[in-house]
């Protein structure tokens, strides 16, 4: 399990590159982590999602699908396939230090 | 470990709910994981993308074994209704989207949505019939150039 180190800190990630630690995720990461996802600079926008996703997991247990970021964040599906074109759900989770969401819509 | 897969080309051919879904649920599922994705409505496929059919897509009720329902039972006026109301409402609890509501969603992550030429001439319909997202009406040969590089699903 490939260890990495962003802001000074150790971190696990998975072979997908999904924090197999969320515990260990910080905001300081974020900027570095977006970074390596294609994504800079980190906007209100992006951070909108990135806080929403992290924020859904520790309440909820998983970060949500596309159709519910879409639903209840208050961001667009055509706004975060902008944001995140690799994928909104996907990105957004590794970016804030969740475990990749499972569902199929 | 493969290389991934980065781009999709979805064929659907039928106009019931259970021949459209899972093309959908495909195409979605490719955006969301960061795949490109083509859609090519064709045959009875274009009642999905089209203005006035595409909220009344109905569940295959006749020579459908997967329903584990006599065919005969299937064909009695109605029953096909009841039970695509019925399908939806259980879709509907999931919060899995109507076909419309799925296909605009599908159109919004960027997916590229297209319709048979040779189906919209053989139906006698043009591109004022169908709902706006989509992008072209093209023939097989142009979907093929789209496809380049690419994996077909056919549904």
């Amino acid at each position: 399990m490939p260890t990495s180190t962003i802001a000074d800190t150790t971190i696990e990630l998975n072979d997908d590159g999904f924090f197999t630690e969320p515990e260990q995720w910080t905001e300081l990461m974020v900027a570095e982590l977006a970074k390596r996802e294609g994504i800079d600079p980190v906007t209100d926008d992006h951070w909108k999602v990135i806080r929403f996703m992290r924020s859904e997991y520790l309440t909820k247990g998983s970060g949500p699908s596309v159709r519910m970021l879409g639903k209840t964040s208050g961001v667009t599906v055509k706004e975060l396939y902008q944001l995140f074109p690799k994928g909104p759900a996907k990105v957004a989770a590794r970016i804030a230090g969740i475990p990749k969401p499972r569902g199929c819509i | 470990m493969n290389d991934p897969i980065t781009k999709v080309s979805i064929i659907i051919s039928k106009g019931s709910l259970d021949g459209i879904y899972p093309a959908l649920i495909m195409a979605n599922g490719a955006r969301a994981e960061g795949i490109e994705a083509n859609l090519f409505f064709t045959f009875f496929g274009l009642d999905a993308i089209h203005k006035a059919r595409h909220e009344h897509i109905k569940l295959s009720t006749v020579g459908n074994p997967g329903l584990h329902m006599p065919t005969m039972l299937g064909g009695i006026p109605g029953v096909s209704t009841v039970m695509t109301h019925y399908m939806n409402h259980k879709m509907e609890q999931l919060d899995i989207p109507s076909i419309p509501e799925f296909i605009e969603m599908i159109a919004d992550t960027g997916a590229g949505l297209y319709a048979c030429q040779a189906s919209v001439d053989l139906f006698g319909l043009e591109k004022n019939d169908f709902i706006p997202q989509v992008a072209d009406i093209i023939t097989v040969g142009e979907f093929y150039t789209n496809a380049n590089g690419g994996q077909i699903i056919f549904t």
